[in-house]
């Protein structure tokens, strides 16, 4: 069948299961825009910037574990992409991102709208594209996913110049059956003898301690994690990106490790004498100082991507493989065992965290934002989508949300994308429309996206968008209280009235300034289907504690003060 | 190899051989901060696979970080580090070297005898020098060539292979984008 490029394309995104696809038109995504009118099966979210869009494919395809896909045009359209590519990277989440090229006469003449986009986008995608002819496009499309969601996920870019769009090519089907890709190979099972050395490790250690991060999710495999934590009792931290990993509930799970981690899982890294580490990459955030870095404790990694393994920690046992499967070889072998002394250490540690909890002992009449993410929580059942933007509301939300459930909590943990929250939001609704999803974001971050609300208007997209409005970059000020001498300069911000933005926009909203109205403002949102705004406005000066400074050791964090003790 | 030189690591690469894998590999050193001392690449002798050797200064890196950043790469096929198993390694350079009158173009004569190295262009006033061997006794050849009087210095740059049965080679073949007989019947859509 003889078919344009851009119908060669449609063709085959939708062969792959793709259902919707974020983007904006312009001259030399044309083709494609206009063939799309042939295939309605595919839906076109209309952004209103194109880092929406990569943001957008992003949230979907966390919340999803498919591909997202977005789309752009050639120059402008394609480089507005690039922070989320480079989010995308950083967070290992598969995504398709499409764009057009001008015609293959014009490249590297400079043409209007040319940017070398597959040179700019090397070093934030997994693998990139220029297709060069039409008859390519089915072979590149099928490698893009295929490599996009493999592995180790991340983005994977095609650029694709405007005449290739229009160029007809014999279509010959798809799956091409052609896919030949001898550098790309992805690891799966680890070596027998590395598993019975862990194992090893295992029964021997008596102050055991899992890592569990974002690879676990990714690869489905939080069932196998709570079975090894149960059989050989080792608790359980998160990172950022691998809360949802484990119930938070379950009595093994002590929550997030790192800069605001709980002081308890600190702590517990700090002593511990076995580390696993399963699908997490010791990012500076989560290990302090490397130097100082669990003195004691043997280590083993299990990781999908093998430069990750002796990357920033040297481990006694590197594991190469797909956590699912590897967790599957090692759970028969793993010993049945308790470590009553170590849990009861945690205990301690973790009640100390409890007394000095803002929430414990907070007598002031202003709104907290710890409040409002505790009862958002509380109100929503625990059982929301979160997807959050980055700052301090994000910190609060991983300590005061408690997650059950993969997937439930999406977040720009790698690459800490301010404005990432809220389209991704709208992604990941698209991508779990039966569930309630809220965007949590900062007065700072939102107003880097909040262009969005059209697009989220246009759609009628039922996303709740809690706005924790401080006034202030939260996080940066807080670095200027601590560390530059309360010097808040450019950190201030005079905000336009989020409520009749909203209204500009035709989206209903509430604002809330005391704690007893956060449940009517959970309630109102709820009771419409469609996008709602609620701007909670909370107290400038607070803090997010424990904080373990940039460098410090980990067990030197910066606590609050329990209720009676001084300010430090 | 005296103690205060570097350590010097030497990668050998199978890639595919298509536009930009060099740039891929290029700015992944660069990225992840990693010093090239050389890179020379060329294609095999299959005509979709070159072969890239790459010797970085071992300074203060881990090569086998090196190599599994590399084997990231979907286009790298195959990635050793060469320089930790027998192989053979070899430089070359040429050297436009001073030659107008007797006593310099005898002891370039000279030199040639002693090194492995041939003059391959005579001038009036000048020769090339071409010398092919290991990396260190380049290094020498060119300081002796010094003090007669160099005019101009290229060099490839390093490339080795495992010795014996090791062989590093792809049974990969790529894709054809056009239509074989027959195919069109097979896919008929």
């Amino acid at each position: 069948m003889l078919l344009t490029g851009a119908e060669i394309l449609l063709e085959c995104l939708i062969k792959e299961g793709v259902e919707v696809v974020f983007g904006y038109p312009g001259g030399a995504i044309l083709p494609t825009y206009d063939a799309m009118t042939k295939y309605p099966q595919i839906r076109h979210v209309l952004v209103r910037h194109e880092q929406g869009a990569s943001h957008m494919a992003d949230g979907f395809a966390r919340a999803s574990g498919k591909v997202g896909v977005c789309i752009a045009t050639s120059g402008p359209g394609a480089t507005n992409l690039v922070t989320g590519l480079a989010t995308a990277m950083m967070d290992s989440v598969g995504i398709v991102a499409i764009t057009g090229q001008v015609a293959r006469g014009s490249i590297g003449t400079d043409a209007f709208q040319e940017t070398d986009v597959t040179g700019v986008t090397l070093p934030v995608t997994k693998h990139n594209y220029l297709v060069m002819s039409a008859a390519e496009i089915p072979l590149v499309v099928e490698e893009a996913f295929h490599i996009a969601r493999s592995g180790r996920p991340g983005p994977v870019l095609i650029d694709i110049p405007k005449d290739v769009q229009i160029e007809k090519a014999e279509f010959l089907g798809y799956p091409t059956g052609k896919l030949r890709l001898p550098g790309y190979k992805v690891p799966d099972s680890a070596e027998d003898n590395d598993i019975v050395e862990a194992i090893r490790l295992i029964q021997e250690a008596e102050r055991p301690l899992i890592l569990a991060g974002h690879g676990l999710i990714m690869s489905h495999a939080t069932q196998q994690l709570q079975e090894l934590a149960e059989l050989a009792g080792i608790p359980v931290t998160l990172t950022l990106l691998g809360k949802g990993a484990m119930s938070e509930h379950h009595p093994l799970c002590i929550g997030m490790m790192g800069m605001h981690g709980n002081a308890a899982s600190n702590h517990a890294i700090q002593e511990a004498d076995l580390l696993i580490a399963l699908g997490m990459r010791f990012d500076d955030r989560v290990t302090g100082n490397i130097k100082t870095y669990s003195p004691n404790s043997r280590k083993i990694h299990v990781d999908i991507d093998p430069s990750e393994i002796n990357k920033n920690v040297k481990v006694d046992i590197g594991i190469v493989g797909d956590l699912r499967t590897v967790l599957t070889q090692m759970l028969p072998l793993v010993p049945r065992k308790q470590h009553p002394e170590w849990v009861r250490r945690i205990r301690d540690w973790q009640e100390d965290g409890s007394e000095r909890d803002i929430l414990t002992h907070y007598d002031g009449t202003a709104l907290l934002g710890a409040q409002v993410i505790n009862d958002l929580w509380k109100f929503t059942d625990g059982n929301a989508v979160t997807v959050t933007d980055v700052g301090q509301h994000q910190m609060l939300e991983a300590q005061y949300y408690p997650h059950q459930r993969p997937a439930s909590m999406l977040t720009s943990g790698g690459l800490g994308t301010m404005g990432f929250g809220f389209p991704a939001a709208i992604g990941a609704k698209f991508a779990k429309p039966d569930e309630e999803v809220w965007a949590i974001v900062g007065d700072g971050g939102f107003q880097m996206t909040l262009a969005e609300l059209a697009t989220a208007r246009q759609e009628n997209v039922d996303v709740k968008i809690a706005i924790l409005n401080n006034g202030f970059l939260g996080m940066v000020r807080q670095w200027q209280e601590i560390f530059y001498e309360q010097r808040y300069h450019a950190t201030p911000m005079v905000n336009p009235d989020f409520c009749k933005l909203a209204e500009a926009y035709g989206i209903p909203s509430m604002r809330v300034t005391s704690r007893d109205q956060i449940k009517d403002s959970v309630e109102f949102a709820r009771s419409i289907k469609g996008p709602v705004l609620i701007e909670y406005v909370i107290l400038k000066e607070e803090m997010v504690y424990p904080m373990v400074p940039a460098g410090a050791d980990l067990d030197k964090m910066i606590r609050r003060p329990k209720l009676g003790e001084k300010q430090p | 190899m005296s103690t205060n030189t570097p350590k010097k690591h030497i990668i050998s690469a199978l890639v595919e051989n298509k536009p930009g894998v060099l740039n891929r590999l290029v700015s992944l050193f660069r990225r992840r901060n990693f010093n090239i001392d050389s890179l020379t690449v060329g294609r095999t002798h299959k005509q979709h696979v070159s072969r890239m050797t790459i010797v970085i200064d071992g300074h203060r890196l881990n090569p086998r970080q090196m190599v599994a950043n590399l084997y990231k790469l979907v286009n790298v096929i195959d990635a050793r580090l060469i320089s930790e198993d027998l192989h053979v390694e070899r430089d070359m350079a040429l050297v436009k070297v001073r030659t107008d009158d007797t006593e310099s173009f005898n002891a370039v004569t000279e030199l040639c005898e002693r090194f492995p190295a041939r003059i391959i262009d005579m001038g009036m006033q000048v020769a090339i020098v071409e010398i092919t061997a290991r990396t260190e006794l380049v290094e020498e050849f060119i300081g002796q060539l010094k003090p007669i009087g160099i005019i101009e210095l290229v060099r490839t740059g390093v490339v080795a292979m495992g010795r014996g049965v090791r062989t590093q080679d792809t049974e990969y073949e790529p894709a054809s984008m056009t239509l074989q007989d027959g195919e069109l019947e097979r896919y008929s859509v």
